[in-house]
C-alpha cells in the first residue's frame, strides 16, 4: 500500500515525487513510457519565465515568481545545466510599447524583481542584432533557460536515491476507489494493481482522461501545439537573452532564445484543434514562424538549423492552473491544464502538492536523510589535469563517441548506471547528449547503440531509438549470418 | 617530443598528406585518427571502383585504403588510433595538439607544422527540414552502411532513398543485394548529382525507379517509419500541390549532401569560406595560420577518392616544404573569385612566388549547363582563358590549369565564370 501514487512523470509529476521525498512517505511515480520527460516537458521552450506575464491573482503568477527562484536554486542541487540570462519582451510600436508597460506593472504586483523598461538604444546594446522595428522592451532579469529533461531525469533520480519508486512503462487504465483507498489498474504485466492512499493526477495532456477514469469530468484538456527550429551552435550567438514578442491571445508568441548547451531556439506557434497523439511539424508552421521570428532578430541563418520539432501544451478549459483536491473524488489532487508557465512552476505547483496532500489528511513526518544533491561527470569542463585523472581513473573517459558535443564512453556508460539510467538511443541523448549536435546521431548512434547493448545485454534489435517500437535494426545481414 | 607534422585524420586525405610529406624528408609525423583502424569511411565502402585514376584498377574501398597503409608502413610515420583531437591552437614557433584517448589519457603535444583531413559528414532531416513526425527508420545513407557493411546489421525493410548522391545510390543497390525492397530513389533535382555509372549499375540493373524533381514533403509514424509523402516540384524546386504520393515504407535513406567538418578549424579561428564550408586555402593548400595546411573532403567534398588522394599529396609536399622553410611568404596574392554560374573555387588565393609552372584550380558549377565557355579573366575583365565544354554538372568537379604566364596577368585578381559560346 502506498500512501501516494503519482501519476506521470514530466517536470510536474518528477518535481511532486521529490517533493515528497522529503517526508517519510511511501511513494510511487508511474509513468506510461519507457523514461521520464517523454510529454510536454520533452518538447517546449526550455525557459524559466520571471513572472510577469500571468494576471495577478492568479495560481500561475504565484507559481511562477516562486518556481523562477526555486528552479534557480534546485538545478544547482541536481547540478542541471540552467543559466539566468534574462528575458525580453520587445515592442515594435508605441502601441506595443503601453502592452509593455503594463507587463511591467503586472510584473512588480506580481513580486518579479529588478525588472526595467529599456528604449531601443538600451535594447541594441544588449541584443545588437534585434529586428530594426524594434522601439522598447521590457526587460527580467531573472528570467532563464534550463535544460528541461535534464531537470526532468535529475529530479526523478534524487527522488528515487531519496526512496521513490519509478515505476516505467506502466499505463494506468482504470482506477477504481473503495473506501478509502484507490486501486490502480495497469497495462503492466509483471505488476499487480497499484494500492494507494493519496493520488495525484500529473498526467499532463492525458490528466482529463486519468480523471474521468475515477470521478466526474471536473475539467477538459484541448492540446494546443507548437512547433520549433533548433539552430546549430553557430547561430547561438545572435541572440544573449529570451528574446519574446509582444503577448498575443494565443500565448507568448514567438520566441528566439539561446539555449543551455549553445544552440538557438526558435519557435513556438499555437495551433488549436489538434489530436492528442499529432506531434509532427508541418511548412506552413514552420515558414510562419521564421517569418516572425526575423522581426526579432536579424541574420537567422535556417540552413544551420539541426531539428524541428513540436510538443503539445496541456491547455485546459479554465484559465489558471488546475492545482486541487478534486471536487468528485477525495484523495486525489490533480495538478492540470500545466501550459506554460509550467515548466517554471513545477517546483512550486510540487509545494501546492504536498501542501493539499497535508491538508486533506495526509501525515507528513520530514525525513533526517533526505539528500538533496546529485552530480554527474562533465568531461569537457573539467581542466587538463582533471580530464588526465579521470581518464587514469577509468579509460573509457577516454574515448570520444560523440563528436559533435565532445561526449565520453564514460558519460555515456555512466548514464545507463545511474539510478534512473538511459534505456534508450534517446535516453543517453537527453541526459549527456551525444546526438543532439549538428550531426544528428550519424557518427555516435551505431556506436551508443553498441554501448546500450553491451552495457545492458541486450540484442542489437532490442535497442530502442525512443519510444517502445521505436526500432532501429530489423536483423543480421546476409554475410553476417553465414559467419 | 616535438613533431615536425601532425596529421588530424587517417583516412585517405592524411594518409596521403603523411606519405607524401616523408618522402619529401619529412622524419617526425604523427597520425592522429579518431577511430579504431586507419582508412576513414573508406573501410565502409566496400563496393568497387576506387583507384581507377591513381591505381589503374578497381579496388574496393578497404582495399585502397590498404594500398596507402601499406606504403606507410614502409616509412617511419607514426599513428595513433581511437585518438580525438581536441583542439589545436598556434604559438608563436610552435603548434600545439591537444587530445586525449583511452591509453595514454590526456596528450598535449606540439609540432610545427599541422595538416587537417577530418573528412566531412552527412547533411541529416533537420538540416533540409523534412516535415511531419519523428519515428525511427530515418538514416543518413552513410549511418546506414556503417550498420549494414560494418556493423553487420540491416536497418530496415521497405525503403526509399531520398537524394541521388552516390552514396544514396550505392546504399539502394547494397540494400536490395541484403533482401531489401527499395521502393524510389527521389531527386529533388531535375537531375541527379551521382555519377554515371552508379545510376546504371545501382539503380537501373534493379529496376529502382529514379524520381527526378521529386521530393519527400511528410514523414509519417509515431514510432518506427510507416510512410512518406512524397511530391514532384516546380522548377524553383517547390511543392506542386495535388501530386502527392503516399509510399509505405519502414527506412528512409538521406543523400542529401556532405558538409566538410570543421569545428576544430572553426575554434582554431582558421578563416572559413561560407561556400565550400571548409577552410580557404592559398595554392600551397594552407590555411589563412601558416604552417596549418588542410585537404580533402574537410576542405571541399570531392566526387572520387583518387582525387582526395591527390589533394593530400599536395598539402603533405607544401608541409614538408614549410617545416625546411622553402615555402615563400609571398607578397603577390592573387585572389579567385567566382563569376557567374560558379559556386566555388578551391584554392581561393594563389601567391605566385610558389607557383613553379603552373597551379591547377578545382571548382564546382551552380546547375548543369549545356555548351559553355569557361572564362578565367583578370582584374581588368580581360581573358587569359577561355575553354568550351559540351556539358557541366554540379556533381561533377571541374578543374582548369593555368600557367605561370597566365597567373602572371591576373593583377591580383581573377574570376572564374561559365559563358554562353557566342
Amino acid at each position: 500500500m502506498y500512501d501516494v501514487a503519482i501519476i506521470g512523470a514530466g517536470i510536474v509529476g518528477a518535481s511532486v515525487a521529490r517533493e515528497l521525498s522529503r517526508y517519510d512517505l511511501k511513494v510511487c511515480l508511474i509513468e506510461k513510457e519507457n523514461d521520464v520527460s517523454e510529454g510536454a516537458t520533452k518538447a517546449n521552450s526550455a525557459i524559466v519565465h520571471a513572472g510577469y506575464d500571468p494576471e495577478e491573482g492568479t495560481d500561475m503568477a504565484r507559481l511562477n515568481v516562486r518556481g523562477c527562484h526555486l528552479t534557480e536554486v534546485y538545478t544547482k542541487e541536481l547540478d542541471v545545466p540552467y543559466k539566468k540570462i534574462g528575458s525580453l519582451v520587445v515592442a515594435f510600436s508605441e502601441e506595443e510599447m503601453e502592452h509593455v508597460e503594463m507587463l511591467f506593472h503586472r510584473g512588480n504586483a506580481n513580486g518579479v524583481p529588478d525588472q526595467k523598461i529599456l528604449n531601443r538604444e538600451e535594447l541594441l546594446k544588449m541584443e545588437p542584432n534585434i529586428g530594426d522595428t524594434a522601439v522598447g522592451a521590457l526587460y527580467s532579469p531573472s528570467a532563464g533557460i534550463v535544460g528541461p529533461w535534464e531537470f526532468t531525469i535529475a529530479t526523478t533520480e534524487n527522488a528515487v536515491v531519496n526512496g521513490v519508486e519509478l515505476l516505467l512503462d506502466t499505463e494506468v487504465v482504470d482506477i477504481k476507489k473503495e473506501g478509502d483507498i484507490f486501486t490502480i489498474y495497469t497495462d503492466n504485466a509483471e505488476l499487480d494493481p497499484i494500492q494507494t492512499k493519496y493520488i495525484v493526477n500529473a498526467a499532463g495532456i492525458y490528466s482529463d482522461a486519468i480523471m474521468n477514469m475515477v470521478g466526474e469530468q471536473e475539467f477538459k484538456i484541448r492540446p494546443r501545439r507548437g512547433q520549433y527550429f533548433v539552430l546549430d551552435k553557430s547561430q547561438g550567438e545572435l541572440a544573449h537573452h529570451v528574446i519574446f514578442q509582444c503577448p498575443t491571445a494565443l500565448g507568448k508568441g514567438i520566441l528566439v532564445s539561446p539555449t543551455v548547451h549553445g544552440n538557438l531556439l526558435v519557435g513556438p506557434d499555437a495551433e488549436d484543434n489538434v489530436e492528442r497523439d499529432e506531434i509532427g511539424t508541418t511548412k506552413e508552421r514552420m515558414d510562419y514562424i521564421r517569418e516572425t521570428a526575423d522581426k526579432s532578430i536579424k541574420g537567422i541563418n535556417y540552413r544551420e538549423s539541426i531539428r524541428n520539432f513540436a510538443g503539445l501544451r496541456a491547455q485546459s478549459d479554465r484559465n489558471d492552473f488546475i492545482i486541487e483536491e478534486s471536487k468528485s473524488v477525495k484523495g486525489l489532487v490533480n495538478l492540470a491544464g500545466i501550459k506554460s508557465p509550467g515548466l517554471t512552476s513545477a517546483p512550486a505547483i510540487a509545494e501546492d502538492a504536498a501542501e493539499i496532500l497535508k491538508n486533506i489528511g495526509l501525515e507528513m513526518k520530514k525525513k533526517e536523510d533526505f539528500n538533496p544533491s546529485r552530480r554527474q561527470t562533465h568531461f569537457m569542463s573539467l581542466s587538463p589535469e582533471e580530464k588526465a585523472a579521470k581518464i587514469k581513473e577509468d579509460p573509457k573517459f577516454g574515448r570520444i563517441i560523440c563528436r559533435c558535443e565532445n561526449i565520453t564512453e564514460g558519460e555515456i556508460v555512466e548514464a545507463i548506471h545511474r539510478p534512473v539510467g538511459a534505456l534508450t538511443v534517446d535516453g543517453i541523448k537527453r541526459r549527456v547528449r551525444p546526438g543532439m549536435g549538428r550531426c544528428q546521431g550519424g557518427f555516435c548512434g551505431p556506436r551508443v547503440l553498441e554501448i546500450i547493448s553491451r552495457e545492458l545485454d541486450l540484442p542489437l534489435e532490442d535497442v530502442m531509438q525512443d519510444k517502445n517500437g521505436s526500432y532501429i535494426l530489423v536483423g543480421e545481414t546476409k554475410n553476417r549470418g553465414e559467419e | 617530443m616535438m613533431y615536425d607534422l601532425i596529421v588530424i585524420g587517417g583516412g585517405p586525405a592524411g594518409l596521403s598528406a603523411a606519405y607524401e610529406a616523408y618522402n619529401r624528408g619529412i622524419e617526425k609525423i604523427l597520425i592522429l585518427e579518431r577511430d579504431k583502424e586507419l582508412g576513414g569511411i573508406l573501410n565502409q565502402c566496400i563496393h568497387n571502383g576506387f583507384g581507377v585514376h591513381s591505381f589503374k584498377e578497381e579496388l574496393t574501398g578497404p582495399e585502397y585504403a590498404g594500398r596507402y597503409i601499406e606504403m606507410l608502413n614502409s616509412t617511419h610515420v607514426d599513428h595513433k588510433l581511437d585518438t580525438m583531437v581536441l583542439s589545436i591552437s598556434n604559438g608563436r614557433d610552435v603548434k600545439h595538439v591537444e587530445a586525449i584517448n583511452t591509453e595514454e589519457g590526456y596528450l598535449s603535444l606540439e609540432t610545427r607544422a599541422i595538416i587537417l583531413a577530418m573528412g566531412c559528414r552527412e547533411r541529416t532531416r533537420g538540416a533540409i527540414q523534412i516535415p511531419g513526425e519523428r519515428p525511427s527508420g530515418v538514416f543518413t545513407a552513410g549511418t546506414a552502411q556503417r550498420y549494414v557493411n560494418m556493423e553487420g546489421y540491416m536497418v530496415g525493410k521497405k525503403v526509399v532513398i531520398l537524394g541521388s548522391g552516390d552514396i544514396g545510390l550505392i546504399m539502394a543497390r547494397r540494400m536490395t543485394l541484403e533482401g531489401a525492397e527499395v521502393k524510389a530513389c527521389v531527386e529533388l533535382m531535375p537531375y541527379s548529382n551521382g555519377l554515371n555509372r552508379n545510376i546504371v549499375q545501382c539503380l537501373d540493373d534493379y529496376d529502382i525507379p529514379l524520381l527526378l524533381a521529386h521530393t519527400i514533403t511528410e514523414i509519417k509514424g509515431k514510432q518506427r517509419l510507416e510512410a512518406v509523402v512524397i511530391q514532384k516540384v516546380d522548377e524553383n524546386r517547390n511543392p506542386i500541390p495535388g501530386t502527392e504520393q503516399t509510399l509505405e515504407c519502414d527506412t528512409l535513406l538521406l543523400s542529401v549532401g556532405l558538409i566538410p567538418e570543421n569545428e576544430i578549424t572553426k575554434n582554431a579561428g582558421i578563416a572559413l569560406d561560407r561556400r565550400t564550408s571548409g577552410p580557404i586555402v592559398n595554392e600551397a593548400m594552407e590555411t589563412n595560420v601558416k604552417g596549418i595546411f588542410a585537404c580533402g573532403n574537410v576542405v571541399h567534398v570531392h566526387d572520387l577518392v583518387d582525387f582526395v588522394s591527390e589533394e593530400g599529396q599536395k598539402a603533405g609536399r607544401s608541409a614538408a616544404k614549410f617545416i625546411k622553410n622553402e615555402l615563400k611568404e609571398g607578397q603577390d596574392v592573387t585572389e579567385i573569385k567566382n563569376g557567374d554560374r560558379v559556386n566555388y573555387t578551391v584554392p581561393q588565393q594563389i601567391r605566385l612566388e610558389n607557383i613553379m609552372e603552373s597551379q591547377e584550380i578545382m571548382f564546382r558549377v551552380s546547375n548543369v549547363f549545356k555548351d559553355v565557355n569557361i572564362t578565367v579573366r583578370n582584374h581588368e575583365g580581360e581573358l587569359i582563358k577561355k575553354l568550351r565544354r559540351p556539358v557541366v554538372a554540379p556533381g561533377e568537379m571541374e578543374k582548369i590549369k593555368l600557367t605561370r604566364a597566365d597567373l602572371e596577368k591576373a593583377n591580383g585578381l581573377l574570376t572564374i565564370a561559365l559563358e554562353e559560346v557566342i
